[in-house]
């Protein structure tokens, strides 16, 4: 039974204390990637593709080498001779008949063949970064043109592109009972059909991917800074996949980290020619993507084409999903890449409802395009779109109120745990809670009249709902890697108490923006009762700590931060035996209280600070105790976590131009306990503006020879501050049930529920079943005309 | 050639090459690394400096375009210990996130501010229009402003 509980204002969790990382932010003296430089650095550029698929012929690297300042020019060849491992995909993914994924190699920098405009083929190294680009326009490359495979629709019948990967698909994963689902269809009463497309996005975090790479020869270690979301995870990989250097060798740093939305989990090829060229050159090698860069050669997300159906009972009970959809992942498979559209997708079909027969086929498939990968939500904003927007258009064509509908197929609070039929356990929620929260913030029973007012004045408004779903702090590492995960999914955190009671943090969560240092400070203070400026968070760096799989998934709270709270309650453990030893007392008798241990039955007490320094000057300590108070601890989730909540839009239309003005928009999410609601809010902001960035402006286009058409800011369109409105977000509360601090994550969400809820509102207004993203004017101006 | 410059109150007289940009030379020359760049097109505005009291894009300003100017970035106007009121409005309003478009973003705000009177939700977003942000969906940003806007 899951209940709504009052959420208790206590000290440090829950409190908006306003962040401490902001002071270095706002007086311009946050430390990114290309704000560090080394003595004698020199700087690298990349040879890139101009074509989205040929067969490189010759390169030649004769005329580069004659400019001034060039020092050193790489291809792939290079780094075949020195054994440099390919680019692995972290995620095995086996097709419906039990055969492997089949993944296409991926060099870091192309050898034979290049196989998306943008993919790099070769490194210049030049003392200035003027002399590098002279390099990189000098190197004489001649291309055998071959034909592109571009378009989705059409790409598993057209050319084959890599040897032994028939229909130029990956895998054909599919998920759920088949057989049940059909038997569903055969008695439904009716069923509601949908062709769906989910546009292709290009992240753009505005600090674009940079790294410096340096090598000392004296030790034979490598120290990698780089934009990265995961320092450890990227050790690992260019270790044990890559062969750069064993992990003892390797140095990760990721110091401040200018936004990332997924697309700096990955292992790119630039950083590892990078660092791979360091030691050849013998000098640091820093490298920062131009702006074009980054649209060419980051990963992009989403891009898929769905076939979904929906089978109701004569009440409109959901009966059956039928979901079919074609995954772009672009012309290699990307650190996660694989599992984004199937184990991140098809698991979360059921959304909040009851649906007891779900099949779910999921084809990946290859296509001349930059990879495709995690981008903020990454598989649960498509299948909340395919969701929602089926039970909306459902809804229309049985007549009933879409809020009515979803109502009466929502999982309820007494059906928890809840197992869907797509593999997952929900452990709790309380969908209605925040439907009929978020039902009375837009004032739903007033939109008629609005609706009328809109018409008076010749617009026509539309609302649109989402009660999305999603899985975060992907879980636990056995079903991960049964699953096909090349790495656990657990994270690790230590506190290290000084003798002087200050307290230092280490957690192998990234904060690229979500602001760790300060909400884990709340958590470790509000534990142990340390003053909260008293406590430090030390991340992103694989010197400093011991392990991380760093931040993704909204699963840093969940899963980094359980994991200090397991450590501080180790610290607390300790500090028990300790205090029991100097107050004379028996363990059993002393407990801990806000920093206190206290022995019961008397006025006996000792601050944690106490406690602490005693540890470190043992003259009164235990005999069979080691000294010092630091303790780590590894975090394994038992479960994920369940966000969910509802999202609605409200739009109104010009009809004569076409253009759509997102009047109003209310998220009401449940995130379980709330550690600083100032942050969850702007964390949904976020997550919106990128959602309805989806929904009504951003779309990545190849033409049909592969060219990227929108390859800056000026092509692809950002929401910028007059695209948007304020959003209204408020929260329920259920607790996880499974991690310590009962808390589920927040950093999708936003860009999760809100596509299908513009959408569905766009598509109400308009009166018409489908439009596809982003619902730009003239799209909607031809909608309006029948065209 | 020989240009003088005044940057954060400093005098500078320096040969520079004629393709110097100035964000380049906030950040490589002198060191002053809160001056961002995110994009290659002048659209982002991270790069976003004063120019003889003027919010511009120093992506797109040569060093030799310049000579005489005064030039002011975002170490220039207040410091951890004594914050300009929109440094400490963005702080309070959670109007950054992951801060890269931030130093750009206060600079633009701060001429927001000295040149638009009566300014609202509307003057506010309109006025924000070449820069960027990506992590914050501008809401806060605009109530920080609003804020500053509101105590003058």
């Amino acid at each position: 039974m899951s209940d709504i509980v009052e959420e208790e204002n206590t000290h440090g969790i829950g409190v908006p204390v306003r962040r401490r990382e902001d002071l270095r932010f706002i007086t311009g003296k946050g430390n990114y990637t290309d704000d560090i430089s080394q003595p004698g650095q020199v700087h690298a550029l990349f040879c890139r593709s101009p074509l989205a698929r040929a067969n490189i012929t010759s390169l030649d690297f004769t005329d580069a080498m004659q400019v001034p300042g060039v020092i050193a020019c790489y291809s792939g060849k290079e780094m075949v001779k020195d054994e440099i491992g390919d680019l692995p995909c972290g995620w095995m993914v086996n097709s419906k008949d039990g055969s492997e994924m089949l993944s296409a190699p991926h060099p870091p920098l192309a050898v034979d063949t290049v196989n998306y405009v943008g993919e790099p083929f070769a490194i210049v190294i030049a003392e200035s970064i003027e002399a590098a680009r002279q390099g990189v326009d000098a190197a004489a490359v001649e291309f055998e043109e071959l034909n592109p495979v571009v378009d989705l629709s059409t790409a598993a019948q057209s050319e084959q592109l890599y040897e032994g990967i028939p229909n130029n698909r990956a895998y054909q994963w599919a998920l759920g009972d088949e057989e049940a689902t059909r038997t569903a269809f055969a008695k439904a009463s009716h069923v509601t059909s949908l062709e769906l497309s989910n546009n292709r996005l290009i992240p753009n975090a505005i600090e674009p991917r940079a790294c410096l790479g340096a090598y000392d020869s004296s030790t034979g270690d490598y120290t990698l800074y780089t934009t990265s979301q995961n320092p450890h995870l990227e050790r690992l990989v260019l270790s044990a996949f890559v062969n750069i250097a064993p992990e003892h060798k390797l140095r990760i740093i990721a110091p401040d980290v200018g936004g990332g939305f997924g697309s700096k989990i990955f292992i790119y090829p630039e950083e590892t020619s990078v660092i791979w060229a360091a030691a050849k050159v013998g000098k640091p090698i820093k490298w920062v993507a131009e702006r074009g860069e980054s649209f060419l050669a980051d990963a992009h997300g989403r891009d898929h084409l769905t076939q979904a159906e929906l089978a109701m009972d004569e009440a409109g009970r959901f009966t059956g999903l039928r979901v079919k959809t074609a995954a772009n992942l672009g012309a290699y498979l990307s650190t996660f890449g694989s599992s984004v559209p199937t184990y991140l997708y098809g698991t979360l079909l059921a959304g909040q409802y009851k649906t007891p027969n779900i099949y779910v086929e999921v084809d990946g498939i290859y296509t001349n395009t930059a990879p495709v990968d995690a981008y903020r939500g990454a598989g649960r904003p498509e299948a909340t779109y395919v969701v929602e927007r089926i039970v909306e258009q459902a809804a229309r064509e049985l007549g009933k109120d879409p809020a009515d509908l979803r109502r009466m197929n929502m999982i309820q609070p007494e059906d928890f745990p809840y197992e869907t039929p797509v593999a997952l356990t929900y452990d709790t929620g309380n969908y209605e809670a925040s439907l009929d929260k978020a039902l009375e913030l837009i004032d739903y029973a007033g939109f008629e009249n609005r609706r009328s007012d809109s018409a008076e004045r010749g617009k026509r408004r539309g609302i649109g709902f989402a009660c999305y779903i999603e899985a975060c702090g992907l879980a636990p590492s056995k079903l991960a890697i049964e699953l096909g995960a090349g790495v656990g999914l657990y994270e690790s955190g230590e506190i290290r108490f000084n003798a002087t009671g200050s307290v230092s943090v280490f957690t192998g969560s990234h904060s690229h923006g979500q602001g760790h240092e300060t909400t884990f400070s709340q958590i470790v203070s509000d534990k142990l009762g340390v003053p909260y400026d008293q406590v430090e968070v030390i991340h992103g760096d694989t010197g400093r700590m011991e392990f991380g799989l760093g931040t993704y998934g909204s699963r840093s709270l969940a899963v980094g931060g359980s994991a200090l709270y397991a450590a501080a309650d180790k610290i607390i453990e300790k500090g028990r035996k300790i205090a029991a030893h100097m107050m004379e007392a028996d363990l059993e008798s002393v407990s801990f209280d806000k920093g206190q241990f206290l022995v019961d039955d008397s006025n006996q007490s000792l601050s944690i600070q106490e406690v602490a320094f005693a540890s470190y000057v043992p003259a009164n300590y235990p005999e069979d105790l080691e000294p010092g108070l630091s303790e780590k601890a590894f975090y394994d989730p038992k479960n994920f976590t369940y966000p969910a909540g509802t999202h609605i839009a409200e739009v109104e239309i010009d009809i004569e131009v076409g253009s759509v003005e997102l009047v109003d928009f209310v998220a009401v999410d449940d995130f379980g306990h709330i550690i600083n609601p100032m942050v969850v809010h702007g964390q949904v902001h976020g997550g919106l503006a990128q959602g309805v960035g989806q929904a009504m402006f951003e779309n990545c286009v190849y033409d049909d020879f592969g060219q990227l058409l929108t390859g800056s800011f000026m092509d692809y369109c950002m929401p910028r501050a007059d695209d948007l409105p304020n959003f209204r977000v408020d929260t329920t509360v259920t607790p996880c049930t499974h991690n310590p601090l009962g808390v589920k994550g927040c950093g999708e969400a936003g860009a999760i529920g809100s596509p299908a809820a513009v959408m569905n509102a766009i598509t109400h207004a308009l009166g018409v079943k489908d439009i596809s993203m982003p619902a730009t004017p003239e799209k909607v101006w031809q909608s309006i005309r029948g065209e | 050639m020989q240009v003088s410059l005044k940057v954060n109150g400093e005098e500078h007289n320096l040969d520079v090459s004629p393709s110097k940009l100035l964000v380049d030379f906030v950040r490589e020359d002198l060191g002053l690394t809160g001056t961002h760049v995110g994009c290659d097109t002048s659209q982002c505005g991270a790069c976003t400096v004063h120019l003889d009291g003027r919010a511009v894009k120093s992506c797109s300003i040569l060093v030799a375009q310049i000579d005489g100017a005064e030039v002011l970035t975002i170490e220039g106007i207040g410091t951890t210990e004594d914050l300009h009121p929109m440094q400490a409005a963005f702080r309070e309003c959670h109007a950054l996130q992951c801060g890269f478009c931030t130093p750009g973003m206060i600079m633009q705000a701060i001429e927001l501010i000295e040149s638009t009177p009566d300014l609202d939700d509307d003057r506010i977003r309109e006025g924000l229009k070449g820069n960027i942000c990506r992590c914050t969906g501008y809401q806060n940003i605009v109530k920080a402003i609003q804020m500053v806007a509101d105590t003058k």
